[in-house]
């Protein structure tokens, strides 16, 4: 197979998404907080229509910011309704997030003339488009793909937080109480790591989708805490992970000819039920030999 | 307004087939939901209806069109082989259950989108409105499948009512239910088919994002407002109709709307309705009682504080005293000291404030219960008289006057508490 430039630019955006969500997805899981990244990812939908009809463009710091917020809202929500309102928290999580869904919904419905946003977009995403889709300045030059920066960014960002944060994040996911006892500000920390999940979210939405940013979330994290329980070898699993799916991913939907997106996520299922059958047939042979691979990696 | 008459009259057959097709999707979700929610499983009615996707999909390869009968299999096929897989992988690893649905759902809904954007290329014209199953449109609903998933519904509510014991037995004791040689297992196995069929009936008008929500959001609501099943399933149903109706008639009236945003809108609004002003866990009625009995305790302190006084031989405290006694809450006391002056209990003789004879029987009543409490502490749990005094000033405003006669009559009615104070008493009682 010969170099495709833009093969390869789709499969470098990918790789980089799938790793600013998987290494956030790390804490997510760690913190029993998986379904609460699923949550933000609908949530955000209101806020990106606001900072739509706010600015008028679909990229840009007003939506950074308005998804962002509605992302830290839809999390504070969450908290609020099971610790005062003293609701089970999987109903919590269910309760906000399908409101705010909707509300972006009949939002997005109303303004159906005036923008240029629709539904599918939200839910599908469309990462093929990375190669055409170029960022011009203002002078006319052409910078190259815009959303591959837009990744490059967020990734950055991600592991800039990650490892600004390490030890207060480590502490404050294992044991909360002694974090508290240090005078760690649990709730900094955590509203710290939403703001961060809120905003992967909206930077990766455009070319993954809402849903499948939380396969990209949750599904590498799942799949190397099976081979590991080291904090760091599972941040480096997760990472190596992302970069296969997304090169997988691509080959896959190159081949059916199908949304690239789908094909990452479906590839990280079958890395995800693989490993649970490998673990849970306990075939002693290749388990050994794929733990040494794991401790190695 | 004319609008309104001609939906609500359902002179229109097709808004009478849907209304009915939404209000028994909605109360078989209603129904189902009550008993995920109480099971703690709310959120694999989430899993659920994002697995239904690939199902629908496989439905529309297989065979070339919308034909109900295919599209229910499909969506029933995933839906339940999500449910199976979310409680396989959970009991195979050490993974949390969250973790895993979240995995669960993120991949099915994966592999039903490659099989969508497929089904999209191939320029099958029949396909179009796939996306209604997304975003859910009641009014697509037409004909066949109305009666397909009607019958649907009606199913699944007969089922629960005819179950209705052994699930009951199944949700709030297993272990009991196992016990008494209730099959649970294959219970267990009826329930998530139930619960995998409420979704699938609901697909179409709600959407399968937003499919949860009628599942979770009645539920969470009734449980609001009673904590009987029977009436908790009742009141679930009653919300999640009027919300599938009034959802109903507006994506009637605004053209282009989608009903599942709207359904769920009202029911949303319902449930936190319910969180704030429920008679009996709202957060509302939790404020007012509470700051009631802070009034109270307020109130009761004033009362001992002039008591107090009057012990020392004052005849009552000025109100630069009484704030003194209070710092920082002189709004409240202030505040306080008007209403006892209303009930009676004191008199305001500019601004020397004295207990009434009304007054100095409260007050010694609370004094009374405070010093008895102390003297209970010192004599029969042996805590030292220098220790008593925190737990006697809360327990001073909730001792009934049946525990007070138990405290008297076991302490031998004393004269004395254990700091040598008078243990003050009324008149006709001593």
């Amino acid at each position: 197979m010969s170099f495709d430039p833009n093969a390869f630019l789709i499969i470098l955006t990918g790789s980089m998404i799938a790793i600013s969500c998987g290494v956030l997805g790390v804490f997510l899981m760690l913190r029993k907080m998986a379904m609460t990244g699923d949550a933000i990812s609908h949530a955000v939908l209101p806020g990106i229509v606001i900072a739509f009809l706010v600015s008028g463009s679909r990229h840009g710091l007003t939506m950074v910011i308005g998804a962002g917020l509605v992302g830290i809202i839809a999390t504070v929500f969450i908290e609020y309704l099971s610790n005062k309102v003293k609701l089970q928290s999987d109903a919590s999580i269910g309760i906000t997030f399908t409101s705010l869904f909707a509300i972006g919904i009949i939002m997005i419905t109303f303004l159906a003339n005036e923008i240029d946003l629709d539904q599918d977009c939200v839910l599908y995403g469309e990462i093929a488009y990375v190669p055409i889709d170029l960022w011009i300045t203002g002078a006319g030059k052409i910078m190259g793909p815009r959303v591959t920066y837009l990744s490059l960014v967020n990734m950055a960002l991600v592991i800039g937080f990650i490892a600004l944060f390490f030890k207060e994040l480590k502490i404050s996911t294992f044991d909360k109480e002694f974090a508290a006892t240090i005078g760690l500000s649990t709730v900094g920390v955590n509203y710290g790591l939403m703001g961060m999940v809120s905003y992967t979210t909206v930077s990766s939405f455009e070319a993954v989708g809402a849903i499948l940013v939380v396969a990209l979330m949750v599904v590498p994290p799942a799949t190397a805490y099976l081979w590991t329980k080291n904090l760091y070898r599972l941040i480096q699993l997760t990472i190596i992970m992302g970069i296969v799916i997304s090169f997988l991913g691509y080959y896959l939907a190159y081949f059916l000819n199908s949304s690239i997106a789908g094909a990452m996520a479906t590839v990280a299922g079958f890395f995800f039920f693989t490993t649970v059958i490998l673990k849970h047939k306990q075939l002693p042979g290749i388990r050994k030999k794929i733990e040494t691979i794991g401790q190695k990696a | 307004m004319e609008e309104f008459i001609y939906f609500f009259s359902f002179q229109d057959p097709n808004v009478l087939m849907v209304v009915t097709g939404i209000v028994l999707l909605s109360v078989s979700a209603a129904m189902v939901g009550t008993f995920t929610f109480l099971d703690k499983k709310a959120l694999v009615g989430d899993a659920i209806s994002h697995a239904v996707l690939p199902g629908v999909c496989l439905a529309f390869m297989l065979s070339g069109s919308k034909n109900p009968y295919w599209i229910v299999s499909g969506a029933f096929v995933t839906g339940a082989l999500s449910t199976y897989t979310i409680t396989w992988v959970s009991n195979a690893t050490k993974l949390k259950e969250d973790t895993v649905i979240a995995s669960v759902l993120s991949i099915f809904f994966g592999v039903g989108i490659v099989m969508m954007t497929q089904l999209q290329q191939s320029g099958n014209a029949s396909l179009s409105g796939l996306d209604h199953f997304i975003f859910g449109n009641a009014i697509s609903i037409v004909g066949q499948d109305l009666w397909v998933y009607g019958f649907l519904a009606l199913a699944i509510i007969m089922v629960i009512l005819f179950f209705y014991k052994e699930f009951q037995l199944m949700v709030f004791n297993r272990s009991f239910a196992d016990s008494i040689g209730l099959p649970v297992k294959r219970l267990e196995f009826l329930f998530n088919s139930l619960m995998v069929m409420a979704v699938v009936t609901g697909i179409q008008a709600i959407g399968v994002v937003l499919m949860a929500a009628l599942l979770i959001t009645p539920a969470a609501a009734a449980k609001f407002w009673t904590n009987r099943l029977s009436l908790m399933l009742l009141i679930a149903v009653i919300f999640s109709v009027i919300s599938g109706i009034v959802g109903a008639y507006i994506s009637f009236v605004l053209p282009h709307m989608p009903t599942g945003p709207w359904v769920v809108m009202v029911l949303s609004l319902i449930a936190f309705l319910s969180f704030f002003f429920s008679t009996k866990k709202g957060i509302l009625t939790k404020w007012i009682a509470k700051r009631n009995y802070q009034r109270k305790i307020h109130r009761d302190h004033i009362l001992k504080a002039l008591f107090a006084a009057n012990e020392q031989g004052k005849d009552g405290l000025s109100c630069g005293e009484i704030y003194a006694n209070f710092p920082g809450k002189s709004f409240r006391t202030q505040y306080a000291i008007k209403k006892l002056g209303n009930e009676g209990y004191l008199s305001d003789n500019q601004s020397n404030i004295s207990l009434t004879e009304k007054g100095i029987k409260e007050a010694g009543r609370i004094v009374r219960l405070h010093r008895l409490w102390e003297l209970y502490m010192t004599e029969y749990m042996n805590i030292a008289p220098d220790h008593v005094h925190d737990s006697a000033e809360k327990l001073e405003h909730i001792i009934t006057p049946e525990l007070e006669r138990q405290l008297d009559k076991n302490l031998n009615y004393p004269q004395e508490d254990p700091h040598q104070s008078i243990i003050p008493r009324d008149k006709d009682q001593s």
